[in-house]
């Protein structure tokens, strides 16, 4: 039995456990508002809670800023964290890579799917200029990048990618209001599986709300989130299409 | 504050930009598209739907079919109106039921037709003009705050629970509420009927939608004494369509540019820069004021580098404006405060760029964008990065200040995410109200040649946009680094040439009345 690691919130000192929370009641401001908040804190785990600001927000509407002691604690050991098997390459070595071990350019195709319009993550990783410095897929001259843009429907994105000879697929989706990433990320493995191209192809999901472990679950070989850089993807698909050749899936 | 400017230079911009609109003006003249001809029904007050097909789809789609659109939609509408003694809404409705075939009717002389047509079109254009005539009114009764507007959106999706979050907005501080749209819309190529509690990222555009938060907002401008000015999106397949609509429900301000359609949403460029051209001639008449999206360039191209990019497309923007009878303070013409935060002196670049932008168009209510592509999760970080675009608006005079979100790329705004942004900038902009006239800028200095510099690139940019034409411009990928085909893209299809006979009663008036300085008062 490993030994339990447990780690809480820090403030200013080990263990104090302090915390911030902001959130909205749908109540008038007052003395009744200031209370609940209080009191909600409190059931979140903070003991003691001190609701430090109250303001009004429009009619029927408060807000709060509160601090307080999560008595909350976590034992590190018993996590299992999900990243993707990450050793990362700069600019060069990828190329370098992708020459040496696969000695061919590879095809990544990218895009918005869905009714999703956002086309901020999807340009970060894939435009010639990059993001954060670093340059996007587009600069990699060992990659062939495609980026379809956005409002892509799963099916013309399956057919580009049988048209483009995909080594990897990019899927970015930053709309997930109720949900609805979730069935349209699902919908693109189904159509994957179903033109036999799932295991022929580096799947990657990405956007603020994706995970790894999210896209893994729900069949990704990979997911990326916020502050993710294209050097990061890069260097995963390279990896993957060349352990895939590797070790081929049946 | 001012930079000293070559005034040869922008005089050479704008006649440049003035050949660049003549040019497109010409070619969009002569042709009409499916969705001019369903806003010409709209403002004939046909607005149902049968089994959720709009009526206004039904019948421009029988005729268009039968490829008799050349004429016009107004043609057989009044030609049909004329010979039954129906109202416009009876005969589409009569026609879409299938008890009445429009094009099997005697065909009456097309030009003894128009004086009928206008008649038909007078109660719409009326409609029209009381609408703005009351926006006057409320405005003068409810005054509105000194610019910088301060703008935020509601996007829940549902209409219903829209009106509260708009109406909280207004009450925390906003002065312009937009119901961004749902995602994808701008792709249908119809309006949706009725009221609708179902979207994603944003609440469907539908004339019931229009009239419910207008309603509830002059309930709050009256509560407030102050005028709370409402946005939709006039920009898709359905430009005209909207326009129609928002011009009858009063709403006071328009997304309205074709080259953001072309570029982020793959629109045709003949179909949206002829929608256009029809939605801003609505817009014009009903006295509503446009947004235009340069801003949004900047989220795919770099804010340094392309910086000219923004500039001349809002020469470009200005002229093709004033074609549609805009007056200079209708026009909200975009940019954007994108500049990756770690460059030094990137807030002097910041400024340079939206000085230069009040003083190249100093009627304009300059619509100002901010941060979102460098907006990362790090909420405390952006909270700042919101503090320092709203000095360099207030600072530079901008007119319509679309807040930032703090929780930008993580999720659509929560109530108190709008509170704080409204926090933020009425702390910002009345702090430093008057710094703007406080200051000088040094001549020569850093400030000075960024904003020289951009203005000489846009020069440059649009002597070659002007020597090549926009159509062949956009097909280089000279805005945005976005390349798109002539012929491609969505919508193609809804265009036709106008046949000789072709009459749009509603664009006939309106552009008679516009030029006539009909509204000169204003």
């Amino acid at each position: 039995m490993t030994e339990e690691k447990w780690v809480k919130a820090y403030g200013d000192a080990l263990d104090d456990g302090a915390v911030q929370v902001s959130f909205t009641l749908p109540l008038e401001a007052g003395p009744q508002a200031k209370a609940a908040a209080a009191r909600l804190a409190k059931s979140m785990g903070l003991d003691p809670a001190e609701v430090v600001h109250m303001a009004a927000q429009g009619k029927g509407f408060s807000f709060f800023v509160v601090y307080g002691r999560s008595s909350h604690q976590v034992d590190l050991n018993s996590l299992v964290v999900a990243e993707p098997e990450l050793e990362e390459m700069d600019f060069y070595e990828i190329n370098d890579y992708i020459r040496d071990k696969i000695g061919r350019k590879l095809n990544v195709v990218a895009a918005c799917t869905g009714t999703d319009a956002h086309t901020v993550g999807i340009d970060a990783i894939m435009n010639m200029k990059g993001y954060r410095g670093e340059y996007g897929l587009e600069r990699y001259p060992w990659l062939n990048a495609y980026n379809l843009g956005s409002q892509v429907d799963n099916t013309i994105l399956v057919a580009q990618a049988l048209r483009l000879r995909a080594d990897a697929i990019l899927v970015s989706q930053v709309v997930t209001q109720r949900e609805v990433h979730i069935p349209n990320l699902t919908r693109l493995v189904e159509l994957l599986e179903a033109e036999g191209l799932r295991s022929s192809v580096v799947l990657v999901a990405g956007g603020p709300r994706i995970s790894h472990q999210l896209a893994v679950e729900l069949g990704y070989d990979a997911g990326f989130g916020v502050g993710t850089t294209p050097r990061q993807v890069a260097s995963f698909i390279a990896k993957e299409v060349a352990a895939r050749r590797a070790s081929p899936r049946v | 504050m001012k930079l000293q400017l070559d005034q040869g230079l922008v005089r050479e911009c704008r006649e440049a930009a003035g050949k660049i609109a003549g040019e497109v003006q010409f070619l969009l003249e002569q042709k009409s598209t499916v969705a001019v001809e369903r806003a010409v029904l709209r403002l004939l007050g046909i607005n149902g739907a049968a089994a959720d097909v709009p009526l206004a789809n039904l019948v421009v789609e029988s005729i268009a079919l039968r490829g008799e659109l050349g004429l016009g939609a107004a043609y057989w509408l009044g030609n049909a109106c004329k010979q039954l003694g129906l109202s416009p809404e009876g005969v589409a409705a009569a026609a879409a039921a299938g008890d009445l075939d429009l094009l099997a009717l005697p065909r009456l002389e097309p030009r003894a037709l128009r004086p009928y047509l206008a008649e038909l079109a007078a109660p719409g254009l009326e409609e029209i003009r009381a609408n703005r005539r009351r926006r006057q009114h409320l405005q003068e009764q409810y005054k509105m705050g000194p610019p910088p507007l301060l703008y935020v959106i509601v996007a829940t999706g549902d209409i219903v629970q829209d009106i509260p979050q708009a109406q909280a907005a207004a009450q925390q501080g906003a002065d312009i509420i937009a119901v961004i749209r749902t995602t994808g819309q701008s792709l249908l190529d119809y309006v949706p009927d009725g009221i609708t509690r179902e979207g994603f990222g944003g609440t469907y555009a539908t004339q019931a939608n229009f009239r419910l938060m207008r309603r509830a907002l002059d309930e709050t401008s009256e509560e407030l004494g102050r005028y709370i000015m409402l946005v939709n999106y006039c920009s898709g397949l359905c430009m005209p369509e909207i326009a129609a609509l928002g011009a009858l429900e009063r709403l006071d301000m328009m997304l309205n540019d074709a080259l953001y359609g072309i570029l982020f949403r793959d629109i045709n460029m003949q179909r949206t820069l002829i929608d256009q051209n029809f939605s801003r001639v609505i817009n014009a008449y009903g006295g509503i004021i446009i947004n235009t999206g340069e801003d949004n360039y900047l989220t795919t191209a770099d804010a340094v580098a392309e910086a000219h990019t923004v500039t001349a497309s809002q020469f470009i923007n200005e002229r093709l404006a004033l074609a549609a009878g805009l007056s200079p303070w209708q026009m909200g013409l975009g940019h954007a405060f994108e500049i990756d935060p770690e460059l030094e002196d990137g807030l002097i670049m910041e400024i340079a760029q939206a000085q230069l932008a009040r003083q190249l168009f100093p009627a304009a209510p300059l619509k100002y964008m901010p941060p979102t592509k460098h907006m990362t999760g790090d909420i405390f970080k952006g909270y700042l990065q919101n503090g320092l675009f709203n000095l360099a608006s207030v600072l530079t005079g901008q007119g319509i200040h679309l807040l930032g979100m703090l929780t930008e790329a993580i999720h659509t705004p929560f109530l108190h995410d709008r509170f704080l942004a409204l926090e933020n900038a009425r702390y910002i902009m009345n702090s430093a109200r008057h710094l703007g006239d406080e200051l000088e800028i040094v001549p020569g200095g850093r400030l000075e040649k960024r904003g020289r510099e951009v203005l000489e690139k846009t020069g440059a940019l649009l002597s070659e946009v002007a020597e090549i034409g926009l159509f062949t411009a956009l097909e280089k990928g000279l805005f945005a680094q976005v390349k798109r085909p002539r012929d491609g893209g969505k919508g193609l299809e809804g265009v036709f040439t106008k046949g000789n006979q072709y009459c749009n009663p509603f664009m006939e008036t309106m552009q008679a009345e516009l030029e006539g300085g009909f509204f000169e008062n204003d």
